[in-house]
């Protein structure tokens, strides 16, 4: 099934087309990890689809039903179409963007009880799960300056969680961390992918996406130059632009 | 030639001295009351990308930081009525002048708190569904807020000391009950050294006050954890 179809995604800063008509469909269960080199297009492609970024033009399905609303050729998107949208679709940042006020329970509660108007006790239930799943349950009270990267991240991943998307978003989530802590995201971001979970995943962990994504994507100057399974885009890729992106990460190893 | 201090005759005259810093406070208060809010509501107005919200708000806050507090008094004492027809009682008219005038100050400790928040507190609030509205409720003002504090205590303080310029349209504040507990007792060194003391130790206070709750209010908890 068919969860998110993009078509014709073009994104513009100004004079600068960043994007150019990007199709996509992705199915439930599916894992995809987007690969390109920095200006690719990845991360504003990963952002568009939450909305953190508008389309210039372009639609985005979901469910079956295209976000906003159409006027004048283009589209116009209400606030009340994206906030639903937000809340279905994922995102976890590079910067993690936790809110430095509230506690690692809090942050993870906030949506629950601001958004979706849950009384306390059960946002608190509900997130004291998702920390647990995350490996977090003694950090609840915890607030962020005094959690490391890696547990920052982990307690983004169950704050979003915590919103029952249908696809989670990951913009590049181990790039701001020390290498030591990088696996211990990895590893929960992988046993998401073990529960079936619908993702996208912007990432330089070649060896990661290798094994854990079910289709790679790379993108070249904002469009998709080459996808396939991990197998056919990391081992034997066709199209020279991404052989020589990964002869740039031979470092990685299967 | 010293000069022989002599207190009693202004302690004699404190219960008027002490109204009068009742209607200090009482204004203080108000117009601060008013004057956040005011003042949130024109920062926000002016952050809007919207030049039919952002325009009108500029124009107010220019207008009220570029004109002395004493001419904005006397023109809504003096020569506003004369336009609305609606004689306004000195503290009304303290009310108004002040309220706008400490607004359009509050608006740009608005503005910058508002604006020193990270886009990604933003992201991080739209992408669990929050709206703009409730990102900045709940996100943003909070953390904008606790950095604020010394630029708000700093703006409040002034705000008390310039409130003493009602004593020129009659508004009987402490300065103004000073003024005429100097003339009944002809000890105008003894009283205003009163009337000094007085504001020092209210406005210190105050002050100590904010810094408290700035500490308590330290981003993170670090203060509060553990």
């Amino acid at each position: 099934m068919t969860i998110l179809r993009v078509r014709g995604l073009t994104k513009r800063f100004g004079d600068n087309e960043v994007l150019h008509g990007i199709d996509l469909d992705v199915v439930a269960g599916e894992r995809i990890a987007i690969l390109g080199a920095s200006g690719s297009g990845k991360s504003t492609l990963l952002r568009c689809l939450n909305f953190m970024e508008l389309p210039t033009a372009g639609t985005v399905e979901l469910d079956g039903k295209t976000v906003g609303s159409e006027r004048g050729g283009g589209r116009i998107y209400r606030e009340r179409d994206l906030t639903g949208v937000r809340q279905r679709v994922g995102m976890v940042f590079q910067q993690f963007n936790l809110f430095p006020h509230m506690t690692a329970a809090g942050n993870v509660m906030e949506g629950l009880r601001t958004v979706r108007r849950q009384p306390k006790a059960e946002a608190r239930a509900r997130a004291e799960k998702e920390l647990a799943r995350v490996g977090l349950a003694e950090k609840a009270d915890t607030f962020p300056a005094h959690l490391s990267g890696g547990q920052k991240q982990r307690v983004a991943i169950a704050r979003a969680l915590a919103m029952d998307p249908e696809m989670l978003l990951f913009d590049e989530p181990t790039s701001a961390l020390d290498p030591e802590l990088v696996g211990e995201v990895l590893t929960v971001i992988r046993s998401l992918a073990e529960e079936g979970r619908t993702m996208l995943l912007v990432t330089h962990e070649l060896g990661f996406a290798y094994h854990v994504a079910t289709r790679v994507i790379f993108l070249a100057e904002g469009a998709i130059h080459e996808q396939g399974t991990p197998d056919e885009i990391l081992k034997s890729p066709k199209k020279d632009k991404t052989r020589a992106f990964l002869a740039g990460h031979r470092q990685f190893s299967f | 030639m010293s000069y022989q201090w002599d207190f009693a005759p202004v302690f004699a005259s404190a219960p008027l001295l002490a109204e009068g810093l009742g209607n200090t406070l009482r204004l203080t208060a108000v117009a601060l009351a008013f004057g956040l809010v005011l003042g949130l509501a024109l920062a926000l107005m002016r952050l809007s990308p919207r030049p039919w919200f952002s325009w009108p708000a500029g124009f107010v806050i220019e207008v009220f930081r570029t004109t002395p507090p004493l001419v904005q008094l006397f023109w809504f004492f003096f020569a506003l009525p004369m336009i609305v027809g609606i004689e306004m009682t000195p503290f009304i008219a303290a009310v108004v002048t002040f309220s706008i005038q400490s607004s359009a100050f509050f608006a740009e400790v608005f503005r910058a708190g508002i604006q020193s928040i990270e886009r990604g507190q933003w992201e991080g609030a739209l992408a669990i569904g929050m709206s703009r509205r409730q990102a900045l409720n709940r996100i943003v003002l909070p953390q904008a807020v606790t950095r604020m504090i010394p630029a708000f205590m700093e703006r409040a303080i002034e705000l008390m000391k310039t409130t003493t310029l009602v004593a020129t349209i009659a508004y009987a504040d402490l300065l103004y009950d000073a003024n005429a507990v100097a003339q009944k007792t002809y000890r105008p060194l003894e009283t205003f050294t009163v009337a000094a003391l007085v504001y020092f130790v209210v406005i210190f206070a105050f002050s100590l006050l904010g810094r408290r709750l700035e500490r308590r209010l330290a981003v993170g908890g670090d203060s509060t954890v553990h």
